[in-house]
Formats: C-alpha cells, structure tokens, sequence
C-alpha cells in the first residue's frame, strides 16, 4: 500500500486540516451561542472557558494551516505548466482541466472561486477567537458584538464549504500526484 | 450576612468592533485584490509575489497586510471607547459581501463585461 508524497500533503491539507476545521464548527457555534444568551450572569468555571479559547485559537490555527498549505504547497503543483509538446497532462491538473470543455469549468469556477473564498475563512475565525476570548459570557450583554461573531462563523462555514466541495471534486477530476512514493503497508 | 458582590464591569466594546470592522475590511480588500487581479494582467502579475502560486501569493498577503495594518490602528484608537456597533457592523457587512461578490468568479466575469 503506497501513496505520492503529493497525494499525502493534499490528504493532510483537505482531509487533516480542513475537515477537522469543519468538525469543530458545529460545536464552536453551539458554545458561542449558549455563552453569549447566557445573560453575562453566569460565570463558567477556568477549566471551561480555558478550552473553549483553546477550542477557538485551535480552530484559527487548523484554518491558517489549511489556506497556507493549499496556496504554497498544493497550488503550485496544481497550477505547473506542461512543458511544450506534453501529451500527457496527469502531471498538470489545470492544463489538464482546461484541455476539455467538459472539465474547464472545474477550473473556471472551482478553483478560481475555492482559491479565494478559502481566505476569508481564517480572517473571520481570528476575529471571532479575539472577541470570543476577550468578552466571553459579556457577548450576551453586547448584542451587535454577538450579531457579528454568528455572522462572520457562519460565512466561515459556508466558504470553508465551497473550497472543501470544490477542492473534493477538482481531486476527483484531476489529482495533485507525484513525487516520492511512500510505502505505507508491505503486504507479506 | 451577605457580602457586596459589584457587578461585572461591562467592557468597552470599543477594541471588538476594531476587531469585526478590520475582518471587514480585510475581507473587502480581499475581493478587491482579487477581481484587480483577473481583471488588469498588469496587476496580476504585480501581485505574483511568489511566482509558483502566481497572484494568489500578493492579493492574499496583501489583504493579509491591510486587515492587520487596519486591526492595529482601530484597535489604538478604540481601545477604550465604545463606538456604534450598528455602523461598524453595517459597513462589516458590506465590505463582507463586497469581497465575497468579487471572488466569485461569474460575478467578476459579468462586471468585467459591463
């Protein structure tokens, strides 16, 4: 059983960081939302609120880690260009892409949508760690600053959606491989 | 015999709303370095900081460099004021959705053919 080291990184980028990205998004805005209607009154106890802002920096972290892997790692193996007289594009996922107008629009819209809207993921999730760690149960006493937290979690939900949907069916269509092969089992 | 328990003090919301206006701002910046990009071939390859990663590598570090360049700054001046949270979040919002429209690419196919 072996995997392209290429084939390992994109699995790290999308299956490791991105998706334990969207895990935690179901409980961050469950907590969010019972933290701040508390009312301000209620005081979690330490070991609570030193997870949740463990749980939040984490979730910050897993997005910068997956913007940064995709846009200095994957993408440039994704956006190599064949030299001139390759017949076989396998190597070269965009020009392989965009060599069919059936699959163009992979490119065309997958990818130059995901490549962007990805980026507003870990912008909005530093944001919502800062207000988060600084006002804590206080969000229930700041109703605008709750208002923006909820919205800014749920467009990172949703662009972190679009690029983890696109950059699923972009690797069906035309995978990112190459480079070293990695043994991960040996069969006797 | 009860003790006196003051209440909470209410922090001023002041270095949050830096916080959301900043993330809108950077986001704005975002769909504008991006549609900049794809629209003039100058500025893309202005912005092809990294040549492997092509554009991508300037638009998103500089609207990296304006969030944080933005976030500094407000966060200097309301750090103990409270400011009006519906204005801040109304032009969060917008530059939220300006950024979000000019990286969607049909969106930014349509304005270019205008």
């Amino acid at each position: 059983m072996e995997i392209s080291y290429r084939d390992l990184i994109t699995v790290l980028h999308g299956m490791g960081f991105g998706t334990l990205f969207m895990l935690a998004f179901s409980g961050a805005i469950g907590v969010i939302y019972a933290t701040s209607m508390g009312g301000g009154e209620a005081t979690p106890s330490r070991w609570n609120t030193l997870m949740f802002r463990f749980y939040l920096i984490s979730m910050a972290v897993l997005a910068w880690l997956t913007v940064l892997s995709g846009a200095y790692i994957i993408y440039p193996w994704y956006r190599a260009a064949p030299p001139a007289g390759t017949t076989d594009l396998s190597g070269y996922p965009r020009s392989l892409l965009l060599s069919n107008p059936m699959t163009a629009g992979w490119h065309d819209l997958g990818m130059e949508w995901k490549e962007h809207i990805a980026w507003f993921t870990p912008i909005a999730m530093t944001m919502v760690a800062y207000v988060f760690i600084k006002y804590g149960p206080q969000l229930a006493l700041h109703r605008h600053l709750r208002a923006a937290v909820l919205v800014f979690t749920a467009v990172a939900f949703f662009a972190t959606a679009v690029a983890g949907g696109f950059g699923a069916f972009l690797n069906k269509n035309a995978p990112v491989r190459g480079g070293a092969q990695i043994i991960l089992f040996e069969s006797r | 015999m009860h003790e006196f328990q003051p209440p909470p003090l209410l922090l001023r919301n002041g270095p949050g709303a830096a916080a959301i206006l900043s993330a809108g701002i950077g986001s704005g910046a975002l769909g504008v370095f991006a549609f900049a990009a794809d629209a003039v071939p100058a500025i893309n390859h202005l912005f092809a900081f990294w040549k492997p990663s092509g554009a991508l590598s300037g638009v998103t570090t500089s609207a990296i460099v304006v969030w944080l360049a933005a976030w500094f700054v407000l966060s200097r001046r309301w750090a103990s004021r409270d400011v009006s949270l519906l204005w801040v979040n109304l032009a969060s919002g917008l530059m939220l959705l300006v950024g979000l429209l000019l990286t969607f690419p049909p969106f930014m196919d349509w304005l270019q053919a205008l």
